[in-house]
């Protein structure tokens, strides 16, 4: 029998690859730190395009090198990107991000500066970013099945209202959403500290669970206890977690694990940034607990919608992908409520119930797929942050 | 029954969470255990801040603070039945 959701659609872009977007960008990339300021001249010379300006690409090397083309390459490829120009201060590593986009089959020309100075790799990337204009405006949505969306997840500025509701919301959603066929995406590697018994049961089998625990454990043994400073110098959780009322990193890390409801199981790890590859379902991606990076990742991942719980309030957004907000917490509705996407804060007070909750999320993500501006889109939040491993050469 | 003043995830739980704003001392509340909406009443110790817990049982220092069925640390200070639970009395076993 078809459930609720199987007959529901939005209308999105459908891709050269066949994937599908909810937004339609023209994308002006840069390769490096120093190509930022072209690539901005550029966004300004041509509108209806946006620059992704960033802090990184320069003597970069090994695993930290890779990431950052994976990010780059995957913010291009993502379905929400019409198209891209990319500027580097060289063609080599220009080339090869230009490259790797290409391979969507969407258009994407590279630019250098070197020999040719800001002024002239401006004019003549300024003329192919207008040309990409006028072939994004007239793209027309389609009609697509829910199933063809890939969602991801990661709360911010948590407390316990964010377990109790709006975590609780996301894992309704993806309890009902994943059977359908959509691609689901969880992280937050740190934050899982303290339900990691529960996590490693929540692998589709023993042998995705033991990979799980693996990569939990390096992370633990690598960078925390080898940086280990008392309550992590209350970063985790923060100090927005504790006024919250957040005591403790286990309290927040079931809190956290919430958002994977009650039935869902992820079905394979992805490193940061990396694009699915093992089918339908849900995902676990190792990022950082930051909201801004690890939303940047689940994007360059080709994720084109983020379901973002929130409890004292995090502002954040991302460039290329949506970000819809869900609080319980009735003093974040009352007092920031600009922020706010979808008010579940009736959970708290026993008028809203958990299903509720969620089928309320999922038509704000149709909506949202649809093109309404998120709060965060309205508001001007643009997020985009590299996650860097290790310091550069 | 009206909205709860208190929301208890577990019946395994020794602290519940606040989710009213300007919870006074002496309030006799509501509190909602969300497994099963269960419910039962207890008298608040302290004024206690939205999100924030409330020990729902006399406390040892050295004691399990028990919050979805499960190990959220452990306490490092008595705590009375109905008094504010926090960063004060209750620390990580990780870090």
């Amino acid at each position: 029998m078809a459930s609720n959701y199987s007959n529901m659609t939005f209308s999105g872009y459908r891709r050269e690859n066949g994937r599908v977007g909810v937004r339609n960008l023209v994308v002006i990339l840069p390769v490096d730190d120093i190509s930022n300021a072209a690539c901005e001249a550029v966004a300004n010379n041509i509108k209806g395009t946006l620059a992704l300006p960033h802090a990184y690409g320069r003597l970069q090397f090994g695993e930290d090198l890779d990431l950052h083309f994976r990010t780059m390459i995957g913010t291009g490829s993502n379905p929400n990107v019409a198209a891209v120009v990319v500027i580097g201060i060289e063609p080599g590593w220009t080339r090869k991000i230009v490259d790797g986009i290409a391979l969507t089959g969407k258009p994407v020309t590279g630019f250098s500066i070197e020999q040719n100075g800001d002024l002239k790799t401006i004019m003549e990337a300024s003329k192919v970013a207008k040309e990409y204009v006028h072939f994004a405006s007239e793209l027309q949505r389609e009609e697509c099945s829910i199933s063809e969306l890939w969602i991801s997840t990661k709360c911010g500025e948590s407390d316990t209202t964010t377990g109790l509701g709006s975590c609780p919301t996301v894992g309704n959603m993806y309890d009902k959403l994943l059977p359908e066929g959509i691609y689901g995406c969880f992280g937050e590697t740190s934050e899982i500290t303290g339900a990691e018994h529960i996590c490693k049961t929540r692998a589709i089998n023993e042998e995705v669970g033991d990979r799980w625990y693996a990569m939990w454990k390096a992370y633990q043994d690598d960078v925390i206890f080898a940086h280990q400073t008392d309550d992590l110098s209350d970063s985790q959780p923060t100090k927005g977690n504790i006024e919250g009322g957040l005591t403790t990193i286990e309290e927040k890390a079931l809190g956290n694990l919430e958002k994977i409801g009650r039935t869902s199981q992820y079905i394979d790890i992805l490193g940061p940034a990396e694009e699915p590859k093992s089918g339908k379902g849900l995902y676990f991606m190792d990022s950082s607990s930051a909201a801004a990076e690890c939303v940047t990742l689940m994007a360059a991942g080709g994720y084109v919608v983020h379901t973002f719980p929130t409890g004292q309030g995090n502002v954040i957004g991302n460039p290329i992908v949506p970000v819809i907000k869900i609080t319980a917490n009735p003093r974040t509705v009352r007092t920031m409520g600009e922020h706010v996407d979808v008010d579940v804060s009736g959970i708290l007070r026993r008028e809203m119930t958990i299903d509720e909750a969620g089928d309320a999320l999922i038509e704000m993500i149709i909506r949202t797929s649809n093109g309404r501006a998120t709060a965060a889109e309205a508001l001007g939040h643009r997020e985009f942050s590299m996650t860097k491993l290790y310091r550069s050469a | 029954m009206g909205a709860p003043h208190l929301l208890v995830h577990d019946h395994a739980d020794n602290v519940g969470v606040v989710v009213v704003e300007g919870l006074s001392a002496g309030t006799t509340m509501l509190c909602v255990v969300t497994h099963d909406n269960s419910s039962f009443e207890l008298v608040s110790k302290a004024d206690v801040p939205i999100g924030h817990k409330i020990a729902l049982k006399d406390i040892a220092s050295g004691d399990t603070a028990i919050k979805y069925g499960e190990d959220i640390g452990k306490f490092v200070a008595d705590v009375e039945k109905g008094a504010h639970v926090h960063t004060h009395n209750l620390k990580t076993k990780r870090w």
